[in-house]
């Protein structure tokens, strides 16, 4: 009965249309088709990833082995399964054009590569036409590669001491996504062609891959039991179409719940222009409901009344939103999938949409509530005397509040899968709030303070903003808010993001050093020494006997059991050996093995690592290297530092353990950068199997991929901005009326437009400098904590960003009240005051 | 059942403002019969309005007791005010407050439905036509002349048949000519169900139409009597 009867009031009350709630609806609408768009095309991405699983493996299954080829036994038992077998090997290497030296990513393929899916090669002949030898070995390269070589198709180019002709440009490896973050442009080349190039001798850092055409219906999982079972005690490591690409299905899924929880903190921005909305529309009916309450309506219908209505225009909102947030990447669904480097299916997605639901409705009701909670408290007597009033709404409305508040951020953790970054966004984004609240009372209380001071007597303009801004029914707390949260936002990616941009480009080098070489063969090592202490340009040379092996177990049991998915122990693992210990090192805790000792082996580990694997001294651990199981005992801990980009092993064993064992050099060589040229062309001639990594082209790919993770970023907070936009537009849209009457009562005393418009002027400026600055601050605070606690990087305020922030909001808060200045200033006084009789 | 339908005893109101407490309302004592219409007249500022909503329970004493229609309304909270003035008080404002997104017709049926009337409107519109506006029944209030807008409050008030019916100027917002009309009806009301009426009024010729007049000034009775 109530609830018909609150239906019947909310209806009639609805049927005087949706003015005033233009604002209600864009916030609203804006934020959930933001958060359904990400959502969509994070779909688009996953769906693209499984779809194309076998596309992107090349292959149904994909077994892999570090630093080795499969034995026999392994080959025999994928030739058992598979109805198809194509066998890659991946490795870095240099390719040279006369003086030109750039490093590159090679793909030595069989036969039968691609298993699935086609390469493409830009004059459109096929990858066997162009890899099939003639008078050389064929390649093929990306453009990228080839016109740092300087090379054009049919020219020849050399990978360790052997020729190759240029065939044709790679224009799409269709497995490119697979293989994860790689540091250089792809070649592809046929494994026979590698024969003599020296490039695969014992000791040489690459990885085999075995791609396995599976019959129709095997089971993958019970395969993929069988041979961890059997082989991965000797390394194995097993992929396949079902989860193709870990590494991007890990990174669109992270980048993804990331720009989800930044389009929640555009929705928070919203939800103030949702509170401002209601608020403004129950202040209208304030007459209407101490009527209802004079005829006798509980508060609790006028709660319903007023409820229902938030709930038909919230779901108004909730459908513009859902509608714009799905159709929008559908629309620039080619768009999209050209963009991305990962296949995309644009279509529609339902989860998204649920979630996208989910996080309006209770971010609308959540901030809704407070208003509608003043309004059921509204009195009979507020005809005569009162409106919504300032205070606290009574206790179980808070209840209530805290309650939807709980079931937001519960939801943002469980949806997002990143508890402890959705933890500290609901955080960031409630600290924001509070700081902005209470600059916004400080903001109005010293305007106050100084409209009445002896300061600005005579300064007309001046202190009529002042005393609009600290007066009653200032805009000052929804324009702060509102702004200031969205500045904030952006703030804090801007700080994040020109922090890392400086810790990368700036700070790296200076610690880095200028290559890292690989694959030194032992009989090399001495000679390579020799050549960069003779070189004056190079300051410092550090070298070290280098292993890949896998932990497999941790005092006889399962190490991924023990140490849980720690990175340590979830694939292949440098490993390094020494007799005495290397200078530098600092021992944690316990002692190093004697020199010349030949005992059972003993490990030096990582002391931070161990720490969060939960490794003790005496601990056994067993390696696989190449298939062999070597078990050791932790002798010692010891630090290091694997930021500087230096030179960091997780484990070093003592030399007579390993020793014997198939390894190469790896080397760092800090020089100067005038003379890195030099040290390149040197030493790809005289040891031409060896490669190396040059350090800026490194942290260029780097930078590459930060910047359109920055970019995604940047956009995301933009919508957060462009609401809080839309809040400042209708502030300063509501409070047009008051700014009629001023301008009005002004002009009657004697006050000129320019004069008035300066004070508006005046105003505005003031308050968006004032949610500029606490944005700024609000920015620093998170920055700081992201570079200090999520990067472990060090902090330094960019006031370039900061500037940019706060004149960001005096100009936002200017433009959307100038639009709402002028038409005041225009009307006559007579005109103006008449009809507020 | 006693004949007295409100007994005000030491009421005091004190409101916060700006400067500080303000008292309104300074230990008034009264009490009104059944049946009979009281007028109360004053100086603006005196407290009149102020004492009509005291007994409309539209607004609660600082001090004092309040009781209607045998009730204490000191008692109630406000939601308990509301379900006590449903079907019992009727309240008649200088400014009308109509409720501008409803028609004359679903202003009127309001109290009834809060009462649960399954035939709301069909009394409203009962209603409507005694104050001789059944053919404005589907007009919204920004439609209505001032007058107008009177007589649907007017019906409004009536609707539910309430045994009080309290008015706070109700001439005061119309000409000569429509405050007459409005003040004919009201009268007629009062007669049709027998209401009790307390009415706040500056207009002499309507305190006069009264069967007792209290005077106040600052918040206390200065006189009371016949007009």
């Amino acid at each position: 009965m109530t609830l018909s009867l609150a239906w019947g009031f909310a209806r009639r009350e609805l049927r005087g249309g949706l003015k005033g709630f233009g604002v209600f609806l864009a916030c609203l609408s804006l934020g959930v088709a933001a958060i359904a768009a990400v959502g969509m095309v994070r779909s688009a991405i996953e769906r693209g990833l499984t779809d194309q699983g076998a596309v992107i493996l090349g292959g149904d299954a994909q077994v892999e082995f570090t630093y080795r080829f499969a034995s026999d036994p392994e080959k025999a038992w994928m030739a058992s399964k598979a109805l198809a077998v194509s066998e890659i090997v991946d490795f870095r290497s240099m390719a040279v054009v006369g003086d030109s030296r750039v490093l590159a990513q090679v793909k030595a393929v069989d036969g039968a590569y691609p298993l699935v899916g086609e390469v493409q090669i830009d004059s459109g002949i096929s990858l066997s036409e162009a890899l099939a030898p003639k008078d050389l070995p064929g390649a093929v390269m990306e453009k990228i590669l080839a016109d740092q070589l300087g090379l054009v198709v049919g020219e020849r180019f050399t990978m360790g001491v052997q020729q190759f002709r240029l065939n044709g440009l790679l224009t799409r490896e269709p497995d490119g996504t697979s293989g994860g973050f790689a540091l250089a442009p792809r070649v592809i080349v046929l494994k026979e062609g590698l024969a003599n190039s020296g490039l695969l001798v014992a000791g040489t850092l690459f990885d085999s891959a075995y791609r396995l055409i599976l019959p129709e219906g095997a089971d993958l999982a019970a395969l993929e039991a069988e041979a961890e079972a059997k082989f991965r005690e000797q390394g194995l490591g097993w992929t396949d179409k079902r989860r193709a690409a870990p590494g991007a299905e890990r990174f669109v899924e992270r980048i993804g719940a990331f720009l989800v929880l930044v389009g929640l903190a555009g929705l928070a921005v919203g939800g103030v222009g949702v509170a401002s909305a209601v608020r403004a529309y129950l202040e209208g009916k304030v007459s209407t409901i101490a009527t209802l309450r004079t005829l006798g309506a509980e508060s609790s219908l006028i709660f319903r009344v007023y409820l229902l209505q938030i709930a038909v225009l919230t779901s108004l909102a909730l459908v513009l939103g859902l509608v714009l947030g799905a159709a929008l990447p559908v629309a620039l669904g080619p768009w999209i999938e050209a963009q991305l480097p990962f296949p995309a299916d644009v279509g529609f997605y339902p989860r998204p949409v649920v979630e996208a639901l989910f996080y309006g409705v209770t971010s609308a009701f959540l901030f809704a509530l407070w208003p509608l909670a003043k309004a059921a408290e509204v009195r009979a007597a507020a005809l005569y005397r009162g409106g919504l009033g300032t205070g606290w709404p009574s206790g179980w409305y808070l209840a209530i509040i805290a309650a939807l508040a709980a079931v937001l951020i519960g939801g943002a953790v469980a949806l997002s899968g990143m508890a402890w970054l959705a933890l500290s966004v609901a955080g960031g984004v409630l600290g924001a709030l509070v700081a902005l609240a209470l600059a916004a009372r400080g903001l109005m209380a010293l305007a106050r303070r100084l409209g009445r001071s002896s300061l600005v007597r005579g300064r007309v303009a001046l202190r009529l903003a002042l005393a609009a801004i600290g007066g009653p029914r200032s805009e000052t707390m929804q324009v702060v808010l509102a702004l200031g949260l969205g500045l904030s936002v952006l703030a804090a990616v801007g700080q994040i993001d020109a922090n890392l941009r400086a810790a990368i480009a700036r700070d790296l080098p200076a610690r880095a050093p200028s290559f890292f070489f690989v694959d030194i063969q032992p009989d090399q090592i001495d000679a390579f020494r020799q050549m960069m202490t003779d070189d004056p340009a190079v300051s410092k040379l550090d070298t070290a006997p280098m292993l890949r092996g896998l932990i497999t177990l941790i005092n006889g049991k399962d190490a991924r059991e023990v140490a849980g998915n720690h990175w340590v122990v979830s694939g292949d693992r440098g490993l390094t050996y020494a007799d005495a210990m290397p200078a530098g090192t600092k021992i944690t805790a316990g002692t190093w093995w004697p020199e010349g000792y030949a005992g059972l082996p003993q490990i030096s580990f990582a002391a931070a690592e161990a720490a969060e694997m939960g490794l003790k001294l005496g601990d056994k651990i067993t390696m696989n290297i190449l298939g062999r199981d070597i078990e050791g005992q932790i002798t010692s801990f010891r630090e290091v530092d694997f930021s500087s980009g230096g030179m960091g092993f997780i484990l070093s064993m003592n030399a007579a353990a390993v020793q014997g064992a198939p390894h190469s050099f790896i080397a760092t060589v800090y020089a100067q950068e005038e003379a890195e040229a030099g040290i390149l062309r040197q030493t790809s001639k005289a040891f031409p199997n060896v490669t190396a990594i040059g350090m800026k082209a490194a942290i260029g790919r780097v930078t590459e991929t930060l910047t359109a993770i920055a970019q995604a970023v940047t956009i995301a907070a933009l919508v957060t901005l462009v609401t809080g936009f839309v809040v400042l537009v209708g502030a300063a849209a509501a409070g047009e009326r008051q700014r009629r009457y001023e301008a009005a009562v002004l002009k009657v005393i004697g006050a000129s437009r320019a004069r008035i418009l300066l004070s508006f002027a005046l105003r505005a400026a003031l308050t968006g400098a004032a949610a500029g600055l606490v944005a700024i601050a609000t920015g620093a605070v998170s920055g700081w904590a992201v570079m200090r606690f999520v990067m472990e990087a060090e902090y330094a305020f960019e006031p370039g960003s900061a500037a940019l922030i706060i004149f960001g909001g005096i100009f936002a808060t200017l433009i959307s009240g100038l639009v709402f200045m002028i038409r005041p200033l225009g009307l006559r006084p007579a005109q103006v005051l008449r009809s507020a009789e | 059942m006693t004949n007295t339908v409100l007994d005000l005893t030491d009421v005091w109101l004190t409101l916060q403002g700006n400067a500080g407490p303000v008292d309104i309302l300074k230990g008034i004592t009264l009490s009104v019969a059944k049946g009979e219409t009281l007028g109360l007249v004053g100086p603006s500022g005196s407290g009149k309005s102020s004492l009509l909503m005291l007994m409309g329970g539209l607004e609660r004493a600082t001090r004092g007791r309040v009781s209607a229609l045998g009730h204490d309304m000191t008692a109630l909270n406000e939601d308990g005010l509301a379900r006590f003035r449903r079907g019992r008080m009727g309240v008649v404002f200088q400014s009308f407050h109509l409720i501008p997104t409803m028609t004359a017709l679903e202003n009127v049926a309001v109290p009834l439905e809060l009462q649960g009337a399954a035939d709301a409107f069909e009394r409203a519109r009962d209603e409507l036509h005694a104050v001789g506006l059944a053919t404005r029944a589907d007009h919204y209030p920004a439609q209505l002349s001032g007058g107008e807008q009177q007589r649907v409050a007017l019906a409004r008030a009536a609707a539910p048949r309430p045994a009080l019916l309290l008015a706070d100027e109700p001439t005061g917002n119309l000409d000569s000519a429509n405050g007459a009309a409005i003040m004919d009806l009201l009268f007629a009301l009062r007669d049709r169900h027998g209401a009790t009426l307390v009415m706040v009024t500056h207009a002499p010729d309507l305190a006069a139409r009264c069967d007792r007049v209290i005077r106040l000034a600052d918040g206390r009775i200065m006189d009371e009597g016949q007009p």
